[in-house]
């Protein structure tokens, strides 16, 4: 089977400005999105005391919060969690309630409403807990993308990284709008999988780039713009096969995972479609519009792929 | 095609052996097990033969047995056979063990000796507790700045010197000595500094007294909080370890600056291990104060000067003298006897600078009482948030010196719960700084049972539709490279296996992504090999240059991930550090698999033939 028998002739570089367009809505959508209505943060930032229980039937989740008001438990957010058997407690950070307390407590407190109820789980962390991990994980983006960026640096010539980087900064801000949109909890995994998002979306761009490097050095007469076409569209095959199978083992994490796996599964869904689409629409495009000429291409020689096992 | 290396193709043969060898175990599934560990001794094989006969006779069905580092674990094919199982022992050989409920693996005893153990899971896979503490550090530097005070009035009285006043300022890192004039000032810095060796004073003046000042550099207090930490961590690993608490299995390691973080795995209830593990408890020995009426003193408020006024577990007044023989921190050892004649006690060992004090206390005061304290500081936080002390201080026993004894005695006077718990703590060592607890999460095991089935679910189905793809799109060449995606999730159990990282939720996930990301690097050479045909490339021709010129798009496309997932393993703590951990070996041996055993494999296929017509590609 070859879906891709003939190499494609898709004028990538001609119409731009429709794809810089896209992602312009999609970014400042995003942005707009996160600023309007913020992220639902996880426990992990948060802080708080976070307990899954299980019932043998559907509870009314009406009547566990009546539980929970009569007991005078503040604050409580009672939901079904993945399915409308396992409910999700979630309380505020507070020094004084532990969480294997309140669990047992609260466990005690839906007994009357079914007996056959049971603990599966408790989270707890402290305010400051949460405080810091948010601004670790904020430092590990920021991290990664300054090191991808001099990775790329090394590799590429300015004007190609910095499209690279343009092109990869779009997917984490498109995985946090969608994350703003549907109101899915953002929490720790949430930020791994941006992370494991941005790694493998450079992947592409890389690819891409490595062939207009080695198109540009045999056919020196033809223009950039040409180059860079041909480039993609040879590529396109590989780029959109790979990205597929990876869909389809990311879209059975997001049917079978379960709910823990869930926001995780989600963010890679929508950062491997941004990740996809930057790497063929923008980052050569921006390279492009920076001004890239062949001669910078063939100003820097190619480093030979021994020399890239020594890098981190 | 240009031949491959035959050597290339051993080493690939070789790696995949090793792999299959290291991955076998993980075949072999879990079994719910018990874990013995005897107070004192390690568990011999006379008492594994013991308690085997023991449930043959019960009629508990045993799956199996092993000791290891002087702990017996017992297999049970399910869980009710090992809660029946664990009721039959302790109810034959009371206080014999403690035991612990785990998992043990059902791998051959042969396996177990060469030392091939199966993946281990994280707690979100089976279940347990992890608790982070937070260390007061700022109490650890306080704690040495009040040890200097001591320490310098010591000096002072000893060298009887008069001094106006000791004074710490916990603001300022500070202790300063002050005197009243310049002659005392000048003895009682040399006593001090004869004392003290290496500590650097300062002169100075205090509302016109000469006063000698000491300061803690940043380096000294960075090194003392250091050291309560890691103190800390040392004292904690005791407490879990000791076979007087039923955990198998505990993990304690550092985290950041001040926080530890401790994996409990299998644990259900945190309440007692917590009640451990925060306790500073400890003891001291005290002469009794004869002379004076305990009642008279409890009543009136009036203690005569060199006693301290304490009472007995049954609110009994005891005067004790204020010199203290020996503190908790000179015994070297302890443990619980559950049955000597005198009911319940702990035997304990000094070391050689208390034994030699209790010699000469026993020897002077033969005839005389004795009298044990007590103590046990706990810290928690009130309704303000406010850490708060609570120090307890109990008199447990009371007794007449009848001999000379100096490092070896039994203290009598105290339950069995609260002797196996004092054994544990004396025997562990005293908390460097208070710890307050700030992040718990407790996972139970059916909903760990629950994950490990979703995980398994996911990774089946997903690995089944990539491996399917494959072969349809690429035919002959995607069972190849099927083939290969096999050997890398094969390779990565045994990486995996090997390093003893622990496997999580989102660490299933992360072998889920490699066996799609594996995929990448096959397809960038077929589709690199079917670019080339389509040129009019031979076949031979073809299959070399797509595997040659995919190399560099392959290589550097691998590290931009590798960046992502080291930074993802620095920062990250629990189960990201899992999917982080996954993420970086499974890029390793897809890189290995896809580039060496996949071309060894193309030319084990056609390497063969004389002349290739057409690939299967």
């Amino acid at each position: 089977m070859e879906f891709f028998h003939k190499t494609t002739r898709f004028p990538f570089m001609h119409t731009r400005k429709v794809w810089y367009g896209l992602s312009a809505v999609v970014i400042l959508g995003s942005l707009v999105l996160v600023g309007l209505r913020g992220l639902n943060l996880g426990i992990d930032f948060t802080g708080g005391v976070v307990i899954e229980t299980r019932f043998p039937d559907a509870p009314n989740i009406d009547r566990l919060r009546a539980a929970l008001a009569q007991a005078k438990i503040e604050g409580a957010q009672v939901q079904a969690f993945g399915s409308s058997r396992d409910i999700l407690v979630r309380l505020p950070p507070d020094p004084n309630v532990k969480g294997d307390v309140i669990g047992a407590r609260i466990v005690e407190l839906f007994r009357p409403i079914d007996a056959g109820v049971k603990l599966q789980s408790t989270e707890d962390v402290g305010a400051q807990v949460g405080q810091e991990l948010f601004v670790k994980g904020a430092w590990a983006l920021t991290a990664t993308l300054v090191l991808i960026l001099v990775y790329v640096l090394i590799r590429f010539t300015p004007k190609l990284a910095l499209g690279a980087i343009f092109a990869v900064l779009h997917d984490p801000i498109a995985v946090v709008g969608f994350f703003a949109l549907t109101r899915m909890t953002f929490d720790l995994t949430a930020i791994s999988a941006i992370l494991a998002v941005i790694g493998y979306s450079l992947n592409d761009t890389v690819i891409v780039f490595d062939r207009i490097r080695e198109r540009a050095r045999t056919a020196r007469r033809i223009p950039v713009a040409q180059v860079i076409d041909e480039s993609i569209n040879q590529t396109l095959s590989r780029t959109i096969m790979t990205k597929l199978v990876t869909l389809l083992v990311v879209v059975a994490l997001l049917i079978f995972g379960g709910q823990t796996l869930h926001s995780f599964s989600a963010a890679l869904v929508i950062g491997i479609v941004a990740g996809t689409y930057s790497s063929i629409y923008i980052s050569s495009a921006i390279a492009l519009d920076l001004g890239l000429r062949s001669e910078d291409l063939l100003e820097r020689k190619a480093t030979k792929p021994e020399e890239v096992d020594g890098l981190p | 095609m240009t031949a491959y290396p035959r050597w290339k193709t051993a080493i690939v043969a070789v790696v995949m052996l090793i792999g299959i060898l290291l991955a076998l175990p993980n075949l072999f599934g879990e079994q719910s097990a018990l874990q013995l560990a005897k107070d004192q001794s390690a568990v011999s094989p006379a008492d594994r033969a013991a308690v085997e006969k023991l449930l043959a006779d019960k009629g508990v069905p045993l799956a199996g047995s092993f000791l290891e580092q002087g702990r017996l674990t017992l297999r049970f094919a399910d869980r009710e056979t090992q809660l029946k199982a664990r009721d039959a022992i302790s109810a034959a050989m009371p206080n014999a063990y403690t035991i612990a409920l785990s998992t043990a693996s059902r791998v051959p005893e042969w396996m177990r000796k060469l030392g091939l153990t199966p993946v281990k899971l994280g707690l979100d896979l089976r279940g347990g507790v992890y608790l982070v503490y937070q260390v007061d550090i700022q109490a650890a530097v306080k704690q040495q700045l009040d040890r200097y005070e001591q320490d310098f009035r010591a000096s002072l009285r000893n060298a009887h010197v008069p001094y106006e006043d000791v004074k710490v300022d916990y603001a300022n890192n500070r202790v300063r000595v002050i005197f009243r004039d310049a002659a005392s000032f000048a003895k009682g810095r040399d006593a001090i500094q004869s004392d003290d060796r290496n500590l650097n004073f300062a002169d100075t003046t205090v509302g016109g007294s000469p006063a000698l000042q000491l300061t803690l550099t940043p380096q000294e207090i960075k090194q003392r909080q250091d050291y309560a930490v890691q103190q800390n961590i040392v004292i904690l690993r005791n407490r879990l370890n000791s076979p007087e608490l039923a955990v198998s299995e505990p993990q304690v390691a550092r985290q950041g600056a001040d926080q530890i973080a401790i994996q409990l795995p299998g644990l259900q209830n945190s309440a007692e291990v917590k009640k451990i593990l925060g306790k500073t408890a400890t003891l001291e020995f005290r002469m009794v104060d004869e002379t004076d009426n305990p009642y008279d003193a409890a009543r009136t408020g009036q203690v005569p000067i060199g006693a301290k006024l304490y009472y007995t577990r049954e609110k009994q007044p005891v005067l004790l003298k204020r010199d203290i023989v020996v503190t908790g921190d000179q015994l070297t050892d302890a443990s619980f006897q559950p049955n000597t004649q005198d009911g319940p006690a702990v035997s304990v060992s000094l070391d050689s600078r208390g034994a030699e004090k209790m010699l000469r206390n026993t020897e002077e005061n033969i005839g005389h009482m004795m009298a044990v304290v007590f103590i046990d500081h706990s810290s928690e936080k009130n309704a303000a948030g406010v850490q708060v002390e609570h120090t307890k201080e109990e008199v447990i026993n009371e007794a007449t010196i009848r001999g000379v004894f100096s490092n070896n005695f039994q203290i009598t006077g105290i339950n069995p719960i609260e002797g196996r718990e004092l054994a544990l703590l004396l025997r562990a060592g005293g908390l460097a700084a208070p710890l307050s607890e700030i992040e718990e999460r407790a996972i139970g095991p059916s909903l760990g049972q629950d994950n490990i089935n979703k995980g398994i679910h996911a990774m089946v189905f997903g690995t089944l539709a990539a491996f399917i793809f494959m072969a349809v799109y690429y035919k002959w060449f995607g069972v190849i490279a099927d083939v290969v995606l096999g050997a890398n999730v094969i390779l990565l159990t045994a990486l995996l296996s090997l390093v003893g990282a622990a496997l999580t939720l989102p660490g299933i996930a992360a072998v889920v992504l490699t066996v799609g990301m594996a995929v990448d690097a096959n397809i960038l050479i077929y589709e690199r090999i079917r670019e080339e045909l389509r040129l009019g490339v031979s076949p031979r021709a073809a299959i070399a240059a797509g595997f040659d010129r995919a190399f560099s798009a392959i290589a550097d496309s691998n590290v931009t991930a590798l960046i992502a997932g080291l930074v993802l393993w620095l920062f990250g703590a629990g189960a990201v550090r899992g999917f982080a951990v996954v993420l970086v070996l499974g890029i390793a041996t897809s890189m290995f698999t896809s580039l060496m055993g996949s071309r060894a494999l193309v030319q084990l296929v056609f390497g063969g033939k004389r002349k290739i017509e057409r690939l299967p590609i």
